[in-house]
């Protein structure tokens, strides 16, 4: 049962990821990208009617560590106290930079918030990022099985670790540049005139920088964390998500080329959803990978009781049954379609 | 001040400061539906109006979903080893209102706002319904989990000590959740009321927009009285019955009640004295709380100091003053609708620019009430985290250490400095453009 809830636990996480970060994308490239108010608009409006409930993918994920992994939620929760709160405040912006922007019609408060909003969008990017690298790179747990992330040491993976270090910033770059591909695709299939042209031509050239990355990404976690290469020994079949990956991001670049926008946007999905898979499949069994002597929380060993995490599929089931009724109704009427 | 006192400031802060807006929007969701019903039958001015509340609701929505998602994160983060102990139980609830509430609210939003056309009067009409499921829906999942803190079940303890769900079922249907949750949500439709009969005397005063300012006003009248009445009998009343059976003590303190006696006064004015055991400069109406606690002029009323000191909830005073300022600002909505209701009834309201005043200047405190009556329900709650369970000091993380916790409190200080200027610069932008067709 601690098992399946993993696995429900990482779609979700990997679904956030892939949603909310076609609007981290966005974000970091609407100041290039839109260069008149009208063109603004029109990026925004690629956005406005999704991003609150790509955004609930994270509350949702939230609940649901906290009831499926109580212990995992209170060790990294407080262990990732600084960065968790600098996404929080960070998601403050971003969501006002949004929804604030039309209440006046002043180019000041617009240049503000559309400032705000890039950002925020660039910096929740690079956070999430490190915050992968982290879970990957593992953390380091004192004798009562608790750990507390400076965001900073020495930059080094050695020794006691913090947030940020080598590994972690190159997880952040990767992602930024991953999700920003990922937003340039999604807007390619939303706008026309200039912003289109622009959304194509950057993502045709972020393409190469983002295979170079995950091949640089991967070598360096299976480098930094040996036990995923034993998880890969474990369970062979795990190269195949990272094949899967790799055939979306081929796609992506395929599909652009033959403007064939929906499907370049559903096989960049398909490239995020493979990653985070993998990395997840890698990860297993442990939650949050120790460094050190202590080896780390494990999905069983962090859960609620068998009793509650069967009781849960009851409502969980039929309620994410409607999300997904709710976000296609969603994403199927907002203005012109793919 | 300590760690522990250091966590709970933040919580505190973070978790007041929050409430504020989903108060509002939850009392104008009910609030918008009635509008559009009467919208359907073809009233363009309850339109109007519609329209209006909608543009103030998605700010304020907005407000209350940014600040909301703290208050889901700092139970890992501040209150790591109350998740730990408590999660495998209260997660159920707050994960609920994600997965039910916030999904289905964040994809009618929009559509509200910008899809009348493209709706039509019955599909705006049922997005409105749905606004409103979504959000009490929302209010009933956190009020939930905060009644199981109040009054817990539904659980055992395993043989490591974690709590452990037992039924579902128990906790979702928890007495105190269902008394709980009526009397917030008639808290709530209280602020939208007061808010909506505010907006609408300003523009009656300044001779604006008569025509939809008179519907709101009137609508909020009615509906305010309604729900005035509603929060102190029979919600009211029933959450202070669940109060004196299961945490007497905290009722005690709520009333300023230091001795037991047979023959109990009820609290109207006056300042606990903590050293002396007594109220200063009181004002009591003889008997009354033996009358309302047992039904008859003879009864056994206990005070707090019948009960052992460590059981006391740890600010006596600042919670006696909370409950009363709630139940005083109370009476007096009670009394201000009922006047503007009568008023209405003779169709004398629109003269009565004294009674519009009083509407008008009375925005701010539907918003006093309701925060001082969750103070009443937190503070009540100490020394527990869990009632009788589980202690507040037990609850804090301790791997976060002092200076980082007073960094964020800093922080979040500062961010909602900047977000009360934004939402005020806005808001009184919308008031000041008046109700108008939405700008696409």
């Amino acid at each position: 049962m601690a098992t399946l809830w993993f696995c429900l636990l990482a779609l979700m996480l990997a679904t956030y990821i892939v949603l909310d970060g076609f609007d981290f994308g966005v974000g970091i490239l609407h100041l290039w990208i839109a260069r008149s108010e009208p063109e603004r608009q029109q990026v925004l409006r690629a956005i406005g009617p999704v991003w609150d409930g790509n955004e609930v993918w994270l509350v949702a994920l939230g609940g649901t560590m906290f009831f499926a992994f109580p212990k995992l939620l209170a060790t990294a929760f407080a262990g990732f106290y600084l960065p968790l709160m600098i996404v929080l405040w960070l998601l403050m912006f971003r969501a006002l930079g949004i929804e604030l922007r039309h209440q006046f019609h002043d180019p000041l408060w617009a240049r503000f918030w559309d400032v705000a909003f890039a950002l925020a969008s660039l910096l929740l990017a690079i956070v999430v990022g490190a915050a992968l690298g982290n879970v990957v790179r593992g953390v380091s747990f004192n004798a009562d099985g608790n750990f507390f992330a400076p965001l900073w040491t020495d930059f080094r993976i050695s020794g006691t670790v913090g947030i940020l270090d080598w590994f972690t910033i190159l997880y952040g770059i990767s992602t930024v540049v991953a999700l920003t591909h990922h937003g340039a695709v999604w807007l390619a299939g939303r706008t026309d005139g200039d912003v289109l042209t622009r959304s194509r031509r950057i993502a045709q050239c972020l393409w190469p920088a983002v295979v170079g990355l995950t091949v640089v990404v991967v070598a360096a976690t299976w480098w930094v964390q040996p036990t995923m290469v034993r998880s890969i020994q474990d369970r062979p079949w795990s190269v195949g998500l990272m094949i899967l990956a790799l055939g979306g991001l081929l796609g992506a670049r395929m599909f652009a080329a033959r403007e064939q926008q929906r499907r370049a946007f559903i096989a960049s999905s398909v490239y995020l959803y493979g990653m985070m898979a993998s990395g997840a499949s890698w990860i297993f069994p442990y939650v949050l990978v120790g460094r050190g002597e202590y080896a780390g929380l494990t999905a069983a060993g962090s859960s609620a009781s068998t009793y509650a995490l069967t009781m849960a599929l009851y409502w969980w089931i039929p309620g994410m049954l409607l999300v997904l009724g709710y976000t296609a109704y969603s994403y199927r009427s907002m203005p012109d379609p793919f | 001040m300590s760690s522990l006192a250091v966590h709970r400031f933040q919580f505190a802060f973070t978790v007041t400061y929050h409430y504020l807006y989903p108060q509002l929007t939850m009392g104008l969701a009910l609030l918008i539906l009635v509008l559009k019903t009467f919208a359907l039958r073809g009233e363009e001015v309850a339109n109007e109006a519609v329209r209006f509340w909608l543009k103030i609701f998605a700010v304020t929505f907005v407000m209350g979903v940014v600040t909301g998602i703290p208050l889901e994160f700092q139970f890992g983060t501040n209150w790591a080893r109350f998740a730990d102990q408590c999660g495998g139980v209260i997660g159920q609830t707050l994960a609920m209102e994600g997965v039910f509430a916030f999904f289905l609210e964040s994809s009618l939003l929009y559509g509200l706002l910008y899809g009348e056309k493209r709706l039509g009067p019955w599909g705006h009409w049922l997005a409105a319904l749905l606004l409103w499921i979504g959000t009490w829906l929302s209010g009933y999942f956190i009020v939930c989990t905060n009644a199981w803190m109040q009054h817990p079940v539904g659980f055992t303890e395993d043989t490591n000590g974690i709590l452990q769900l037992e039924s579902i079922a128990a906790v979702l249907t928890n007495p105190w959740a269902i008394a709980e949750y009526s009397h917030t949500m008639v808290g709530a439709v209280i602020t939208g009321c007061f808010t909506m009969a505010s907006i609408g005397a300003f523009y009656l005063l300044r001779e604006q927009s008569v025509d939809v300012a008179r519907r709101f006003v009137s609508v909020a009248v009615v509906l305010g009285l309604a729900a005035s009445i509603a929060a102190a009998f029979p919600t009211g009343d029933a959450q202070v019955k669940l109060i004196l059976k299961h945490q007497p003590v905290t009722f005690a303190a709520m009333e300023g009640h230091f001795h037991t006696t047979d023959k109990a006064g009820l609290v109207m004015i006056g300042q606990p004295d903590m050293e002396k055991m007594e109220l200063d400069n009181p004002i009591k109406i003889p008997d009354l709380l033996t009358v309302m606690t047992h039904g008859r002029w003879v009864g056994e009323v206990r005070g707090l100091q019948d009960f052992p000191n460590d059981q006391w909830p740890d600010n006596v005073p600042l919670l006696y003053y909370v409950y009363h300022i709630m139940v005083g600002l109370g009476t007096l909505f009670i009394a201000t609708m009922g006047w503007g209701a009568v008023q209405l009834g003779r169709g004398r309201l629109w003269q009565s620019r004294g009674l519009l005043w009083v509407l008008m200047l009375a925005l701010p405190f539907p918003f006093i009430a309701n925060t001082a009556g969750w103070l009443t329900t937190e503070l009540g709650r100490q020394p527990w985290l869990v009632y009788g369970i589980f202690h507040t000091a037990d609850g804090y993380s301790t791997q976060v250490s002092y200076g980082n916790v007073v960094f964020t409190l800093l922080g979040f200080m500062g961010m909602y400095t900047l977000l009360s200027i934004f939402y005020f610069f806005v808001t009184t932008h919308i008031i000041a453009s008046g109700p108008g067709p939405v700008e696409s």
